[in-house]
């Protein structure tokens, strides 16, 4: 019964729609109608276009002004500052020539809108022009391109030195495991094919014969020392997943089959973060929602929910299946001391399989 | 060449077959009849496609809302009226390769280089009508195998459009991944040989079948822009099709060419050595190819549109030609750009945002050409001149939005977000759409006889311009806050939940643009039938398709086809009275050719 309203309801509104097209077209019976525009319509149109370009210019600073507050905070990286720079001047460039070109766009829709009797300039070549709107973008991308090269390099180049923390993400439906590599720094081999060893309690597959694997830890909560360089080689178990840590500016695939790398140096604490003007903000403006939807929440029965706290996040960034959009790890970026204790009270692989 | 196509034309004028029902409506060889069933085709599979959107939509905005139109659409896959999470997947899938093959590459190259391509050049008809057919036919066949695979027990697709494996070679990781796959493998492959054939018919024929006096350099830039379409087509189609293969083989035959080390449903598989980023390059090395596919005919129909509405030539034809073929070239050597996080060496990395970064400059070179075009003209502001104007604003937006997501360093934090989602609807989702639009208001008389109602088209596009940015230029800020792509529902993350009233209003935009369809579709049906008999040459239009009679036969031209003497802009040439001069027409005495 319900199935047949539902589809009645969507039917009679299309139906509607066109019969008001239809409507709308027969009561235009005026004049010469050539279906071809006339003066009266190029004057509408050319208007209306001016009125576009209105458009377009506050649907920019609405969304600004509106939606400005979503934007990713400052970074909690150090390479994250060089990103945002990078970002901010390509960004000034594009709105530069956004603004510019629209203008000159819908402005000439307007201005030259056709009338009979005018007659259009045979303009075909100018090569002068031409050869100055060609050269300037050329110099622009290759500024662009330079910077963001000479960035690219400096935050992909990952090299090994004992100072930086190592760390395996380790990516499965629907969830994330890490590992850390222990007192030695190295990584024990590891590969799915160790998974069913030791009844299930070999989380990431260590391979039990490496002994650079015994005194590695394996956690669901991802904890990170401020300052200190921390080298994600990232595994997959399954089917393709991606690392991303947006307030990091970080982002690495993880592909079955295969270790990706990626590096940066946090240099702010969660705490720190929480303290951050815009995190305060963002905190106060969801969890305000969040007491709106408590309400309906308790009124219908159910339980309110928790207000919220920030935590940096680690999201999965590559479809996945039916959970891609719930898989998480929270983030916690602390001091080297509070990190140690951390670290100490976690149990080692050679201690899980005993 | 000129010889043959002398020969040609003696022997072929004249010619009327006897045509049945069959073979003039169903099974017909002439381009034009191809032209209108690639059309009605891709405008069917584009309901599909936005009905699709708008169901996601939905769900995106109000996500923990059940709703009585998904159990009625999705039955099983909705119960209570919520919406499955494996179905959202499969509808962003279906919708996204529905709306790049189905209506932006078969529906906009098809219908546009099938109609135009002989009329405009000057032939009979393409080099080979039975291999025309035969490509219509197989592209409907792919049509209906994909609209078949939306009723599949454990579903469709639902590995993206883009159908990475491991996701899409294994049922055990994904419902779609079984029999739902398959099928659009098979749909695909057969599209894509449906692509080919029709691609080397346009190959062939604008090299061979040009009429005299048609020179490369006189050939109007919807020719070049589907000549260059199909030879893009042609190079980089197959490596898609060995992808699939390739897919398909590890799917069925235990290969290993994409698989290695997965452990998946409590055991271990058998796959050994294979790469998914193998397949990657494979995909994207048809898959960037394929959006100048889909946006390189729009780019041609609008140089012609706003060149005719503006009684003015195309402002630098031969930059024009050049960027046409530029971007052409580069756009087969900018394929990683949509890899930079795939775990690829990074300096593949610095070399693609080189290329990618290149391509911005015969991009921006056509844009400034088409404002170029428009100073100190006479604007005709049909509504394929609105949507022509309205295709350069969402190219230029859409466009240097590219210019952020190719410097591999930004997109390490954009990838995958809602940003990347917003820069390619307005490209292509947007400015290729308006392409297809501007053909079809400018083009129906050609193709129907009649004309389409103009106030409608006025209706039409306003309020599609309106919703276009109102959906999509929100959709910057959301990617930009970190949300990712192809997410069910953003209430997994309290962190989002302050994106929750721009989806919102992203969705109310989207649902009235859908509405606002509609209006399309009653004046494309009733014109069809009702619509006002149009003149020969309705626009005032300077192209070869405007001197063939309104009504169609095989061969387009009674007696010899015209003769070409002059190029396809001379529109408000001094020294002439009339505004416009068709290529057809002799030069006066004393007048000269614009040299290029």
């Amino acid at each position: 019964m319900n199935i047949f309203l539902i589809l009645s309801v969507l039917v009679l509104i299309a139906i509607s729609i066109w019969q008001i097209t239809k409507i709308f077209e027969l009561s235009q019976a005026k004049k010469v109608n050539t279906q071809v525009a006339d003066d009266d319509d190029n004057n509408l149109n050319g208007k209306l276009m001016f009125a576009f370009l209105i458009f377009i210019y506050g649907i920019t600073i609405f969304s600004f002004w509106s939606y400005g507050d979503v934007l990713l905070p400052n970074s909690a990286s150090e390479h994250g500052a060089d990103y945002d720079n990078l970002m901010w001047i390509s960004f000034a460039i594009i709105f530069f020539v956004q603004t510019i070109t629209q203008a000159l766009l819908h402005y000439f829709s307007y201005k030259y809108r056709g009338e009979k009797g005018k007659k259009a300039l045979f303009y075909a070549d100018n090569e002068k022009l031409e050869m100055i709107w060609t050269i300037i973008p050329v110099i622009t991308l290759a500024g662009l391109i330079l910077y963001g090269l000479y960035t690219w390099t400096d935050i992909m180049t990952v090299e090994e030195n004992d100072e930086a923390l190592v760390v395996e993400l380790y990516a499965q439906q629907f969830n994330w495991k890490a590992r850390y590599a222990g007192e030695d720094g190295v990584l024990g081999d590891a590969n799915v094919r160790f998974l069913q060893d030791f009844e299930g309690r070999n989380l990431v597959g260590i391979d039990a014969t490496d002994p650079n694997g015994f005194d590695d830890v394996v956690v669901q909560e991802l904890h990170l020392p401020e300052g200190r360089e921390v080298i994600f080689k990232m595994r997959s178990q399954d089917v393709l997943h991606s690392a991303y840590m947006p307030h990091f500016r970080a982002q690495m695939n993880c592909v079955p089959g295969m270790i990706t790398e990626f590096a940066f140096t946090p240099n702010k604490t969660t705490e720190e973060m929480r303290q951050d003007p815009d995190i305060t903000a963002k905190v106060k403006k969801i969890n305000k929602i969040r007491v709106e939807k408590s309400k309906e929440l308790v009124a219908s029965g159910d339980m309110a929910l928790d207000p919220y706290e920030f935590d940096f996040l680690l999201l999965c960034n590559k479809i996945c299946g039916a959970s891609h959009y719930n898989m998480q790890m929270k983030i916690i970026v602390e001091t080297e001391q509070e990190f140690e204790e951390w670290m100490n009270s976690q149990q080692t692989f050679a201690e899980v399989i005993q | 060449m000129s010889a043959a196509a002398a020969v040609h034309t003696e022997e072929d004028h004249g010619h009327h077959h006897k045509e049945t029902f069959v073979t003039k409506y169903i099974f017909s060889q002439d381009h034009k009849m191809i032209s209108k069933q690639y059309l009605i085709t891709g405008l069917f599979m584009g309901i599909i496609g936005i009905a699709m959107s708008l169901l996601f939509r939905l769900q995106l905005a109000w996500p923990e809302q059940p709703f009585g139109i998904f159990e009625v659409l999705l039955g099983k896959w909705a119960p209570d009226g919520v919406m499955d999470p494996n179905v959202y997947l499969a509808l962003v899938t279906i919708h996204g390769t529905i709306m790049v093959f189905f209506v932006l590459t078969a529906g906009l190259s098809g219908t546009f280089s099938n109609l135009l391509i002989p009329l405009q050049i000057g032939a009979r008809d393409m080099a080979s009508g039975l291999l025309n057919m035969i490509s219509f036919w197989l592209f409907f066949l792919s049509s209906t195998i994909m609209v078949m695979s939306l009723f599949v027990e454990a579903g469709p697709a639902a590995a993206g459009w883009t159908i990475y494996p491991p996701l899409s070679a294994l049922p055990q990781a994904q419902p779609g991944s079984g029999t739902g796959m398959t099928l659009w493998l098979v749909s695909m492959a057969i599209f894509i040989a449906s692509s080919l054939l029709g691609s080397l018919n346009y190959i062939v024929t604008v090299i061979n079948l040009r009429t005299k006096g048609m020179s490369m350099t006189r050939l109007p830039l919807t020719i070049w822009a589907f000549f260059v379409t199909a030879i893009i087509g042609v190079v980089s189609f197959p490596v898609l099709l060995s992808a699939a293969l390739l897919l398909i083989m590890d799917r069925s035959f235990g290969t290993s060419f994409f698989l290695s080390d997965i452990f998946i449903q409590g055991e271990v598989l058998h796959y050994q050595g294979g790469s998914p980023v193998l397949y990657e390059h494979l995909f994207w090395f048809l898959g960037h190819p394929e959006v100048y596919i889909v946006l390189l005919p729009a780019l041609g129909i609008t140089s012609e549109i706003i060149a005719t509405n503006a009684r003015k030539p195309i402002f630098g034809y031969r930059a024009m030609v050049a960027s046409i073929l530029a971007i052409a070239f580069l756009s087969t050597i900018v394929w990683g750009h949509h890899m930079f996080i795939s775990g690829m060496n990074p300096f593949l990395g610095s070399v693609f945002t080189f290329t990618t970064l290149l391509i911005a400059i015969p991009s921006a070179v056509k844009a400034f050409n088409y404002i170029t075009t428009l100073w100190k003209g006479n604007l005709q502001l049909n509504p394929a001149m609105l949507f022509s104007i309205g295709l350069v604003s969402t190219f230029i937006t859409g466009g240097l939005t590219g210019i952020i997501l190719g410097d591999s360093t930004l997109d390490i934090n954009v990838h995958d977000t809602y940003f990347v989602v917003a820069h390619f609807h307005l490209v292509m989702g947007i400015s290729a759409l308006y392409g297809l639009f501007a053909g079809v208001y400018h083009w129906f008389p050609k193709m129907f006889g009649r004309m389409m109602n103009k106030n409608l088209g006025y209706v039409h596009f306003w309020v599609t311009a309106v919703c276009a940015y109102g959906v999509f230029f929100p959709m910057h800020f959301i990617g930009m806050a970190g949300l990712p792509r192809r997410y069910y529902t953003n209430t997994a993350f309290p962190y989002f939940d302050d994106l929750a009233d721009i989806n919102i209003l992203i969705t109310v935009f989207a649902l009235i643009a859908g509405a606002a369809q509609i209006v399309f579709l009653y004046n494309f049906i009733h014109s069809m039938f009702y619509g006002k008999k149009t003149v020969q040459n309705p626009w005032r239009s300077n192209t070869l398709e405007w001197t063939a009679p309104v009504e169609h036969f095989h061969g387009n031209w009674e007696g010899e086809i015209p003769h070409v003497h002059r190029w396809a802009y001379d529109y408000s040439k001094p020294g002439h009275e009339e505004d416009f001069i068709p290529q057809h027409i002799p030069l006066k005495k004393g007048e000269e050719e614009l040299q290029h």
